[in-house]
Order: C-alpha cells, then structure tokens, then sequence
C-alpha cells in the first residue's frame, strides 16, 4: 500500500518574469498535517493552486492521490478539498444552498447528500446559521462555510490556504482545532504565516521562501535546528563592583555550563546569560548555586530559540538548499 | 451532464437572488410596452410584425445585462477558485452558465407573449409567423448570449463585459444596414454574416435549416472561445 498521498518533483511556476516558485519538490504521507509556511508572496498560494489544478505548473510534475495533474485533473480534484485563500463563496445563497450545490458538483446524490451535509454541519458547527444567506455571517462562520464544503464528500486530502487568516483569536483556535481534528484522518496541507499555529496544529512543517523550499521538518525538529535552550538568570547586586565578576565567575564554572556572561546591570539587578554545555536542564544547579552561595535570586528562564526567529532567520537570508533532506529522499 | 444543469440551476436562481434579473425583466417589457403601443392603433391592423425589430433592438443591451456577471463576477470575487477545483471540466462551467442565461431569456420571451395574446383578442392573429417570429428571437438571442458569455470570460470586470459584449452585438446587428457601402463582393459575405439577414427570414417565415445552422454556429464559437479563455488561466 503506497501512503505517499501527494508527490510533487521540480515544480516551477514563472508568469512572463517573475518566478513564484522555483524546484519545489515535497512528498506527504497519509495521515500528514503539513504546515505550509512562509511570508507573503514566497509561493505557498502557488502551490497549492498548481496541487488543485487551478493552474498548471511551466514545469515539473505532480501526483495527487496517485492521479497526476495534468492528465487527470479531474481525478486530482475528486479526492481532495480545497479552501483558497479568498474564501470566496457565493453571498447570494443560503448556506444550505451553498453545501447542497457543492455536494452536487461533487457527484453526490440523493440520500448520499443528506447524510453528508447533516455530517459537516455538525463537524464545522453551521447548525445556527443553516438558514442564512452567506452575505450575512461573519468572517469565521464564513471560514466554516469553505470548510464544510471542502469536506462534504469526504476527500482523502485537504488543501486549506491560509484557513485562520483574519479571524479572531477565538475563532482561530476553533478553527484550529477542527483542523486537527480532521487531519486525525486525512492528508491535510494548510498554508499559514502564523507559527504558533503551525506548532499546535501540524506534525510537519515546510518552510518556503522567495519560490524555494529551505526547510522540511518536524516543529520540534525546527526549533532543536534553532540552537539550543539558554538561560537567564538575575541576581540582586550585593556589596562592590566585584560582585558581578565574582558571581560570573561562580556560575562559569558549574558542571554543564558551556559560558556565562554578564548581560544587564541595571537598578541593583544583575542579569547573565548562561549556555549550558549539554541537554540538561540546569535551571536546578543554577538555584542552588545561588542558595549555597548565598546569593538573592531574582529571576530564572529558560529560553528556546522559538519558531519566529528560526522562521525570520530561514526566510530572510539568500536561498539557501535545504539542509534538512528527510522528505526528499 | 448532471454537473451542467447544477451549475445552470445556480446561475438561474442567482438571477433572481439579487434585484438584477427583476430590473432587466422589468425594464425590457416597460420599454416594450411603450414602444409597441405607441405605433399600434395607428396601424390599426391585428399584427405583431413590428414586435420582432422591436424586441431585437431591445435585446441588444438586455443580453450583454443578462451575461455580464456570469465570468467575470466570479473572477472578480474569487468564487471561480471553488468551482473550478472541484471535478468540473470546463466545458460544463461555461454551459451551465450559458443554459441559465438562455433560460433567463426563455422566460422574458415567454412573457412578452402577452402581446400575441392580447392582439389576439383584439382581430384576428396569425399565430403561425408568431412562432417563426419567437423562434428567431430564441435564436438571435441566444447568440447575444454566447457572446456575452465569451466577453465575460475575457475580464473580470463586469462593466466591461457588458461594453465589448453589447458592442460586438450591436456590429452584428446593424452591418446589414450598411450593405449599400461595402463592395459588392464583401457585400454578400456581411450580409450573410450579420444577424438580421437570417432573422428577417425566419420571421418572414422561411424556417430555414442554414439559418438555424447559422445562428448555432455562433453560439458554438463563441463558447468554444470562452471554453479556451477560462482555459487560458492555466497557462498564464
């Protein structure tokens, strides 16, 4: 059984000068949540819509549930669904409507389209709204709309781009949630350049950039990628100047302390820097340094480098090749 | 074919979810009234052989009114992103919306009829030409439509659908009046490809099988090409 759902190799895409994406090539398995990440404009909407055969690549090809996209367009588009960024749909109709019209392009019939409207508007919680015309729901129950028509003919593989684009925090977590409720049982890529989302709600993560792919990961593995944890430590100053030194000193030469160094001295608070040597945590040697030494501890963190800078520091720089390989080998 | 007629379904009950079908609908049997009375009692005669001209001209800016929006709004608004990722071919979209507009005016036709009727009860009617003369309305219409339908596919602005679309009408309806200025050679070759020379025959009554050929050429081409424009977005 081949669980490989999409496959895409050398994808390019250039309109007359312009190249909105250049070699990407990804490979996701059943069962896969893949966040799609990068800033505006890097090429995730062109992807996406090359993957939906809205529009077709300039080269390279693509397999989507086994149909490629060129030759079986319609093969591509009956096993998945699709949520485009615009969430454009039609104001005019009433909800119901608009799921029933949509069940209907999708080949379903008869009891089939009961069954399965009765099933989405339960999945997406349109149950309230059923009745009213699209014009009149807000921007998340809009979101529910596209995906419930998205997921009314039960497509293996989901395409959502940008899906928490513009709503509010509330509504993005209930988005977000469904989201990862149904990638329980379906390939999902959704696109997004909100990282903290990514984190919740993928198991994968793509980075792209200026047309490339320049990163294919884990979230965890990105941010391990992203260096290692560091901790910050602040003291009450005690006595003279040589205190500090002192202090730095005491801390340099803990066991697992990689450095130490001072880094603020402001208002009687003294704030180091401290970089351990291996994976441990150290936040308890640290305290109790500070106790056997007798030292008034203010404040203990400890700091991940987090997604963001990873993100800003992969989609900022010239392209770069992946240097993570997992998904193409 | 079951994918065609859900798209058409949806297009003709959109006409009439917005106050645009009730306007056009409106406006086209307001002018018909006035301008089909107006002469009528002077006639005086039981005919309505002058409401075919009539209603030819009024179409000219009904049709491009009925097939605006059908491209062009849905690129506008994004809503074509939907449609066309779903296992439609192209070809389905662009009948479907071709079918809901050609019902649209199925409907306007069926209610001028009112006039036959009404003249009717007044003398004596020939309903026999009246039927060759709905006939050539379904068909010049219908043509109107297709190439409202392929201006709409060229933009996304509906205005300008509605311009190229009501212009390229507009040509192939007065090039037969200006016959007396091309050449003679060019001359049978417009005549023959303008759309009053095969309406005025078949509201005269000769339900010609080159006529009815000629006007579902243009609908063909003229979808054909709309087919090949919303086709063209793969490639651009």
């Amino acid at each position: 059984m081949n669980d490989v759902m999409i496959e895409a190799q050398n994808l390019v895409k250039r309109y007359d000068d312009f190249t909105a994406i250049d070699n990407v090539s990804m490979k996701v398995r059943r069962g896969e949540v893949l966040g799609f990440l990068g800033p505006n404009g890097a090429g995730k909407s062109t992807t996406m819509k090359i993957l939906t055969c809205f529009t077709s690549p300039t080269e390279g090809s693509a397999k989507v549930n086994g149909c490629d996209i060129t030759t079986d367009s319609l093969g591509v588009r009956a096993s998945l669904g699709y949520l485009p960024e615009s969430t454009a749909l039609y104001t005019d109709m009433l909800v119901l409507e608009y799921l029933q019209f949509a069940a209907e392009l999708r080949g379903l019939t008869g009891g089939d389209i009961k069954k399965r409207l009765k099933a989405v508007v339960e999945e997406t919680g349109l149950g309230d709204v059923i009745a009213k015309q699209i014009r009149a729901l807000s921007k998340g129950y809009k979101q529910r709309v596209g995906l419930a028509q998205s997921l009314i003919h039960e497509p293996p593989i989901l395409i959502l781009d940008e899906p928490m684009s513009g709503l509010d925090p509330n509504q993005a977590v209930e988005i977000r949630d469904l989201i990862k409720d149904i990638g329980r049982e379906r390939t999902v890529i959704l696109s997004t350049h909100n990282l903290a989302e990514v984190q919740v709600a993928c198991n994968r993560v793509l980075i792209i950039s200026k047309g490339r792919i320049v990163a294919d990961d884990t979230p965890e593995g990105l941010r391990d990628r992203a260096g290692k944890a560091h901790y910050s430590l602040t003291l009450q100053k005690q006595g003279d100047d040589g205190f500090a030194k002192q202090a730095e000193a005491a801390l340099k030469n803990l066991p697992g302390v990689e450095a130490a160094r001072l880094t603020e001295d402001e208002a009687g608070e003294l704030t180091y820097e401290v970089i351990p040597r291996g994976n441990d945590d150290l936040r308890p040697v640290l305290f109790k340094t500070a106790v056997d030494k007798g030292y008034t501890l203010l404040g203990l963190k400890r700091e991940g480098q987090n997604l963001e800078e990873v993100f800003r520091e992969l989609t900022t720089g010239p392209a770069v090749t992946p240097t993570n390989t997992k998904a193409a080998a | 074919m079951q994918r065609t007629l859900t798209i058409a379904k949806r297009e003709f009950r959109g006409y009439f979810n917005s106050p645009a079908a009730y306007i056009v609908i409106c406006l086209f049997l307001l002018m018909m009234g006035f301008f089909f009375w107006n002469p009528f009692f002077l006639i005086n005669r039981a005919s309505v052989r002058n409401m075919y001209d009539l209603m030819a001209i009024l179409l000219l800016p009904t049709a491009p009114a009925l097939t605006m929006g059908l491209l062009a709004e849905e690129k506008r608004q994004g809503t074509i992103e939907i449609l066309l990722t779903m296992p439609v071919r192209d070809t389905e979209v662009i009948l479907g919306k071709y079918l809901a507009a050609f019902g649209l005016l199925t409907v306007l036709l069926t209610l001028t009829l009112a006039y036959p009727i009404s003249v009717s009860t007044l003398g004596n009617l020939d309903w026999g030409p009246v039927w060759a003369g709905y006939l050539a309305l379904l068909l010049e219409g219908g043509a109107m439509l297709a190439l409202g339908v392929l201006a709409s596919s060229w933009t996304d602005n509906q205005l300008i659908a509605f311009f190229t679309s009501g212009m390229i009408c507009f040509i192939f309806w007065v090039v037969s009046r200006f016959l007396p200025f091309i050449p003679q050679q060019a001359a049978s070759v417009v005549e023959w490809l303008s759309f009053d020379y095969h309406f005025q025959d078949i509201v005269r009554g000769v339900v010609d099988s080159r006529h009815i050929i000629y006007f579902l050429t243009v609908i063909g081409f003229s979808l054909a090409l709309a087919f090949r424009s919303l086709e063209s977005r793969r490639w651009s």
